[in-house]
C-alpha cells in the first residue's frame, strides 16, 4: 500500500494538531483513542516512576542488617504502596490503557474503539481511583501496611487507612471492566473489510484475550474488596472464624481474581513480543494460529489455578493436589509461545535494534520467571520457599523482566510512529545493557537469598544474608541508571530526534501503512486488508 | 463493517401470563418441598426449582430466548465461569 500523496494533504502533525478544543481540555475530554492512550501513558508512567523510587528506597534499607534509613512501620508501608501502585496503577491498566488504546483500533483498521466516550470514562474512573488511593496515604492514621494482597485478618484489624485504599482499588477495577467490554466489542464489530480473524495481528489477539479476563475476573476483585470494607466498617464477621466466618475464603476470592490478573499483565506483553520478533527477524511469525490460540488457552486455563498461592494456608490436601496439577497445565501454552518465538528467530535475518533487544530480554527473563514459577507451583518445593525473597525474585522476573521489559520494548517500537522522530540507537543499547545487568544482579540475588531462607516483607535480616543483600542493592542502582538513560534518550528523541518515514522498521501491520504521526481519523480512506499481518512480501516490504 | 439491527421481539400477553403462572406454581412447589423430609436432597430440590425459575425469567421476561447466538454464549460463559469458580473452591471447603 503506497499512498504517499495522501501524506502531503494530511497536516503533518496528524492527531497532535489542535482539535478545536484548547489546551488541556483537548486532552482530558478527548474521545480520540490515541489521545486517551497518551493520557493513560503519562499517568500510568508517572506512577511507575514513583513506585520505582519506593523500590530503590526499600533496597537501600536492605543494604545492611538493622535499621539503615527507616523503621519497620515505614518499610511495611513502602512495600504495600510500592506493590499497590505497580500492580493496580501501573501494569494492570498500563498495557490495555496505553498500547491497547493507541494501537488496537489502528491494527484492525478502525477509526476508533466501539464506545469512545465510555473509553474516556474508563480513564476518568481510573484517575478517580488513583486519587482515592493517594488520598489514603496522607489521611486517616497512616498509609496501609497490609501488603498489596490486603489479607485478612490483618487488613480487617490494622488501624491504618485500608478502607479508603481498598475503595480506590475497587474503582480501578471498574475502569478495567469498562475497558475490557469496550475492547471485546471493538474487536468483534469494527474490523475493516478483509480483516478476518486469521489476519488480525497477534497483539490484537492478546488484547482480546486480556479484555475477556478483565470482564470476567475483575468483578470478583470488586466484590472481595467491598467485603473487606464490610468487615472493617460494619464488623460483618465474614472472615472471622469466631463468628462463623472463614479467613481462607478471603484468600480464595482474592486469588480467583489476582491470578488471572497476572495474565492481564503478561498477555498483552506477549502480544507486543509477537509483533516485534517477526519484524526484526524479517520472517513471518512461526505458528500464528498456535500463538493466537495459546493466548486464549492461557486466559482460560489461567483462571483455574489460583490455589497455588495457598499451599501453606491450611486448605485441603485434595485442593493442593488439584491446583498444583492445574498450574502445570498452564505452563504448556506459555511454553508454546516461547518455542514459537524462538522458531521465528531461527534463520531469520535478525537486526538487534532497541525493540528487538527488549524482546529478547523478555524471552530470557520471562522464561526464568516462568520456570521458577513451577518451583512455586509444586506443592512440595513451595513449602520451603513460600513467603521468602525467592517469591519476590520470581515475580519481578515475570512482571518486571517480562511485562516491564515488553512495556519498554513497546515504547521503543511505536515511539517513531507516534512522535514522528527517532531516539538514538546507541544510547538505547547502553540503557538496555544496564537495565539487563542491573535487573539480573538485583533479582537473582534475591532469589538466592530466598532459597537460603530470608523471608519477604521484613526491613531487617540475619547478618549472614548481608553480602547478597548488598549485591542486590548495587544491582538496583545499575538498573536505575539504565532507566534514567533510557528516559533521557526517549525525551531527547521526542524533542530533537531525526524525523522518520511512516514505516521505519518495515512492519506489515496496518499502523505502518498510515501517515506518521497517525491522522485523527487514522485512515485517510477506509482500508481493505488483502494480506496477513506478517506477510512482508505480500505488503511489498523488502 | 457489519451493522447491528436490533430486532424488537414482541411477546404475546398470553405467553407472559403463562410464564407468570408457571412461576407462581413453582413458588408453591418450593414451599411444598420445604415441608417434605428429603434429607440432604432438600437443598438440591430447592436449588433446582430456583434455577428453573430464574431460567424462565431470563428466557422469557428478559427475552434471552429471542436473542442471537452470541449473546446466549456470553451468558453461558459467564454462568459457567461462576460455576467453575465455586466448584473449585469447594474442592477445598468440602475436603478440609
Ligand atoms: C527499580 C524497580 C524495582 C525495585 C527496586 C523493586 C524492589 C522491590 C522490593 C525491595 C520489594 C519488597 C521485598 C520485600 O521485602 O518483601 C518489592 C516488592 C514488590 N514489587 Fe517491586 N521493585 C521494582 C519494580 C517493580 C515492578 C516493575 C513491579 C510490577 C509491575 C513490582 C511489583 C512489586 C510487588 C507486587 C511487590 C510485593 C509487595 C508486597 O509484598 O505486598 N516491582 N519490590
Ligand atoms: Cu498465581
Amino acid at each position: 500500500m503506497t499512498n504517499s500523496e495522501a501524506t502531503t494533504v494530511q497536516d503533518e502533525r496528524g492527531f497532535w494538531k489542535d482539535t478545536g478544543k484548547t489546551g488541556i481540555t483537548s486532552w482530558i475530554f478527548s474521545t480520540d483513542h490515541k489521545r486517551i492512550g497518551f493520557l493513560y501513558f503519562y499517568t500510568v508512567f508517572s506512577f511507575f516512576l514513583v513506585a520505582v523510587i519506593l523500590g530503590i528506597l526499600m533496597r537501600i534499607e536492605l543494604m545492611a542488617p538493622g535499621r539503615t534509613i527507616m523503621g519497620p512501620q515505614t518499610y511495611n508501608a513502602l512495600f504495600t504502596v510500592h506493590g499497590v501502585i505497580m500492580i493496580f496503577l501501573f501494569i494492570l491498566p498500563g498495557f490495555q490503557g496505553v498500547f491497547g488504546n493507541l494501537l488496537m483500533p489502528i491494527q484492525i483498521g478502525a477509526r476508533d474503539v466501539a464506545f469512545p466516550r465510555l473509553n474516556l470514562l474508563s480513564w476518568w474512573i481510573y484517575i478517580t481511583g488513583a486519587a482515592t488511593i493517594i488520598t489514603s496515604l496522607f489521611t486517616g492514621s497512616g498509609p496501609p501496611d497490609t501488603g498489596w494482597t490486603f489479607y485478612v485478618p490483618f487488613s480487617a484489624r490494622t488501624g491504618t487507612n485500608v478502607t479508603l485504599a481498598v475503595f480506590g482499588v475497587f474503582l480501578i477495577g471498574m475502569s478495567a471492566i469498562l475497558t475490557g467490554l469496550n475492547f471485546v466489542t471493538t474487536i468483534h464489530r469494527l474490523r475493516a473489510e478483509g480483516m478476518t480473524w486469521g489476519r488480525i495481528p497477534l497483539f490484537v489477539w492478546s488484547v482480546y484475550a486480556t479484555a475477556w479476563v478483565q470482564v470476567l475476573a475483575t468483578p470478583i476483585l470488586g466484590i472481595t474488596l467491598l467485603l473487606i470494607i464490610a468487615e472493617r466498617v460494619l464488623g460483618a464477621g465474614l472472615f472471622d472464624p469466631g463468628r462463623g466466618g472463614d479467613p481462607l475464603m478471603y484468600q480464595h476470592l482474592f486469588w480467583i481474581y489476582s491470578h488471572p490478573a497476572v495474565y492481564i499483565m503478561i498477555l498483552p506483553a506477549m502480544g507486543v513480543i509477537s509483533e516485534i520478533i517477526p519484524v526484526f527477524s524479517r520472517k513471518p511469525i512461526f505458528g500464528y494460529g498456535m500463538i493466537a490460540m495459546s493466548s486464549l488457552a492461557i486466559a482460560a486455563a489461567g483462571s483455574l489455578v489460583w490455589g497455588h498461592h495457598m499451599f501453606t494456608s491450611g486448605m485441603s490436601d485434595l485442593a493442593v493436589l488439584v491446583f498444583s496439577f492445574l498450574t502445570f497445565v498452564v505452563a504448556i501454552p506459555s511454553a508454546i509461545k516461547v518455542f514459537n518465538w524462538v522458531s521465528t528467530l531461527y534463520k531469520g535475518s535478525i537486526s538487534l535494534e532497541a525493540p528487538m533487544l527488549f524482546a529478547l530480554g523478555f524471552i530470557l527473563l520471562f522464561s526464568i520467571g516462568g520456570l521458577t514459577g513451577l518451583i512455586l507451583g509444586s506443592a512440595a518445593t513451595d513449602i520451603h520457599v513460600h513467603d521468602t525473597q525467592f517469591v519476590v525474585g520470581h515475580f519481578h522476573y515475570v512482571i518486571f523482566g517480562g511485562s516491564g521489559f515488553a512495556f519498554f520494548g513497546a515504547m521503543h517500537y511505536w515511539f517513531p510512529k507516534f512522535f514522528g522522530r527517532r531516539y538514538r540507537e546507541k544510547l538505547a543499547l547502553a540503557a538496555w545493557i544496564l537495565l539487563f545487568i542491573g535487573f539480573n544482579v538485583m533479582y537473582f540475588s534475591m532469589m538466592v537469598l530466598g532459597v537460603e531462607g530470608m523471608p519477604r516483607r521484613y526491613y531487617d535480616y540475619l547478618p549472614e544474608f548481608h553480602a547478597l543483600n548488598l549485591t542486590s542493592t548495587f544491582g538496583s542502582w545499575i538498573l536505575f541508571a539504565g532507566m534514567v538513560i533510557m528516559l533521557v534518550n526517549l525525551f531527547h528523541g521526542l524533542l530533537r530526534g531525526e524525523p522518520v518515514e511512516r514505516n521505519p522498521w518495515g512492519g506489515a501491520t496496518l499502523e505502518w501503512s498510515i501517515p506518521t504521526p497517525p491522522p485523527t481519523d487514522n485512515f485517510v480512506e477506509e482500508p481493505v486488508v488483502t494480506h496477513g499481518p506478517y506477510d512482508f512480501k505480500g505488503s511489498g516490504i523488502p | 463493517m457489519s451493522s447491528i439491527t436490533p430486532e424488537q421481539h414482541v411477546v404475546s400477553y398470553g405467553k407472559l401470563a403463562a410464564t407468570w403462572l408457571a412461576l407462581m406454581a413453582l413458588t408453591v412447589l418450593t414451599i411444598w418441598v420445604s415441608f417434605q423430609d428429603l434429607g440432604i436432597f432438600r437443598v438440591w430440590a430447592a436449588l433446582s426449582i430456583a434455577s428453573l425459575k430464574s431460567g424462565l425469567v431470563i428466557a422469557i421476561f428478559m427475552q434471552m430466548k429471542y436473542e442471537n447466538r452470541l449473546l446466549k454464549w456470553l451468558l453461558f460463559l459467564a454462568l459457567a465461569t461462576l460455576a467453575i469458580f465455586i466448584g473449585l473452591t469447594f474442592v477445598d471447603v468440602l475436603y478440609r
